[in-house]
């Protein structure tokens, strides 16, 4: 299936939490879910026997500006068998990043998330094992936003060279 | 006297279960391929959980990507998996090339040339990559011997890519739109005909030797006991666990990118894809780790099938870089993922239209197929861990990137 048809499915489905479709930037086309209805709607795309999503081949975090105030988390997933692909997005509050996980559903999304967490603290709620898993467990803050002041000191030791 | 032999027997009796214990295995124990630390909790010798401690070679790769250009950013690309680092460059082109493509005012090829040089290169780097992959394993499980024959003919490889690019392991060779010229080591010495010579030298040295090396570890009794049935992954935990490349195909799924999504000019050359089946007569079963580990010796005869094809047809001419002004991708965002020898490498670029990425996340095969591991590795015993992690080959520079 194309991703509009598969647009097209998630809103006969879900209805109003699927948020749109953006085909305006260049690159990957791809769909807006409420940031709420992200595991039910991965759910429905991996279980469904015509969409039959059995891949998670990236979940990222992506912070496009200082001045912005959501974080989006970026899907890119794959079925095997119907060789099709979408790319779902979602935005969470800087505030309150907060959204339900994947990791029941694609086994990979464990690790993944984990990564956002660390790198972004998007929080996962329903991940098993949600702490830092590049940087040390001790480190303050979430390099990969933005606004991320580098700490002058980490255990004594200058960071900034 | 009785209490004596019975005391000596208990010594004697396999006991495998004991006290709980947590060892610490790594960061740097030689058989974890970098810096891997494993948080083990043994029951006597069998592994109740192994959970796996990462980031010691983090490097910040995105962060840093966010602040360099593009072209600045395939240097940092080398260091993701540096013992196949070609195929990490070219990831990386490929991605920021279609995301190019995108924009319509820019009409650009990638020339004929460029693309020859970079099968060529790549495939012959995946052939370093594996041999890298299948000595460490042996030497991981005793077997020191291959260790020194692989990288011995790995080092013959070095010195390929070292005329071409001037670099062993960190080449930053593959650029965005060609391939950087060749360059001629000693004035006047290298040519291009006499680097396809020696290569053709290499790949006739080299394509008996895989046969030997067949019969010295892979058929070798003690190496197979210690990896056939040991960590079986089904096809289902292998894509669940987002597993690639030769780990997916020893699954037992037939899947490859050069393949089934081509790119570049793969659909022109003819290979077969090994993937993985039982072998009664080793014992082996699809998904267990002499299956993982047989890919590779497998993949190894086909990469040789394209370079033969390659130096066949000879290199067309014409220049090896496309007509760039500047690396300006347009407004958009891509995923894109190409087959290097450990799997998927996916890279996904966020572009805002200036020279810099908003948005660079290497999704890494090895970061995947390592968080198997723990898994893979429940009521095992210890020594099977060893054999677990030579057999999903993991480089430590790209799971931390």
């Amino acid at each position: 299936m194309t991703p509009e048809q598969i647009y097209e499915a998630l809103v006969e489905q879900f209805g109003e939490a699927a948020l749109g479709f953006d085909t305006q930037l260049a690159g990957d086309p791809s769909i807006y879910i409420a940031s709420a209805a992200i595991a039910d709607v991965c759910q429905y795309l991996a279980e469904t026997d015509t969409l039959a999503f059995d891949s998670l081949m990236c979940l990222s975090g992506v912070d496009l500006n200082a001045k912005d105030e959501e974080l989006a988390i970026v899907y890119h997933i794959y079925a095997m068998q119907h060789r099709h692909s979408v790319v779902l997005k979602t935005t969470v509050p800087k505030t309150d990043a907060r959204l339900p996980s994947v990791s029941h559903i694609w086994k990979t999304a464990d690790w993944h998330e984990r990564e956002a967490y660390d790198l972004y603290g998007i929080l996962f709620d329903g991940h098993t094992d949600l702490r830092r898993i590049l940087l040390p467990d001790d480190w303050e803050g979430y390099p990969l936003r933005k606004d991320y002041k580098e700490p002058e000191f980490y255990r004594g030791m200058h960071v900034p060279y | 006297m009785e209490t004596t032999q019975q005391t000596e027997s208990k010594i004697i009796e396999l006991q495998p279960f004991a006290d709980e214990m947590v060892v610490n295995m790594g960061p740097q124990h030689p058989s974890t391929h970098g810096v891997l630390r494993l948080e083990l909790k043994l029951d006597g010798e069998v592994v109740r959980e192994a959970i796996p401690h990462i980031g010691y070679l983090h490097r910040c790769f995105e962060k840093h990507s966010e602040n360099l250009s593009y072209p600045q950013i395939i240097p940092f690309t080398d260091r993701m998996d540096y013992v196949a680092a070609m195929n990490q460059n070219w990831g990386f082109c490929l991605a920021v090339e279609k995301l190019l493509e995108a924009d319509e005012k820019r009409n650009f090829a990638v020339p004929e040339r460029a693309e020859y040089l970079r099968v060529l290169i790549c495939e012959l780097n995946r052939i370093a990559s594996h041999l890298l992959s299948f000595g460490t394993y042996g030497m991981d499980l005793g077997a020191f011997t291959p260790f020194l024959y692989a990288f011995r003919d790995r080092e013959k490889l070095l010195l390929l890519f070292e005329k071409v690019c001037g670099a062993r392991l960190t080449y930053n060779y593959i650029r965005i739109g060609g391939v950087s010229e060749i360059i001629p080591m000693e004035p006047g010495s290298i040519t291009e005909q006499n680097f396809l010579d020696e290569v053709e030298q290499f790949l006739d040295y080299f394509e008996p030797l895989i046969d030997e090396y067949n019969e010295l570890l892979t058929k070798n009794s003690i190496f197979s006991e210690r990896t056939t049935g040991v960590a079986v992954m089904s096809a289902e935990m292998a894509l669940s666990y987002g597993a690639t490349g030769p780990n997916l195909r020893g699954s037992g799924v037939d899947w490859d990118l050069r393949r089934d999504e081509p790119y570049s000019i793969y659909d022109r050359f003819a290979f077969d894809v090994p993937v993985a089946m039982n072998v009664p007569e080793l014992g082996a079963v699809v998904g267990d780790c002499w299956s993982r580990y047989k890919i590779r010796m497998d993949e190894m005869k086909q990469s040789i099938r394209i370079v033969r094809q390659i130096l066949a047809e000879g290199l067309p001419d014409g220049p090896v870089m496309a007509d760039l002004k500047a690396v300006r991708p347009p407004k958009g965002e891509l995923y894109f993922r190409s087959e290097a020898p450990r799997g998927e490498l996916g890279f996904y670029i966020v572009s805002d239209g200036t020279p810099k990425p908003v948005r660079v996340k290497g999704r890494s095969p090895c970061f995947s197929a390592l968080s198997a591991l723990q898994e893979l590795s429940q009521g095992l015993m210890v020594a099977d861990i060893i054999a677990i992690i030579g057999s999903i080959d993991i480089v430590m520079g790209e799971v931390d990137r």
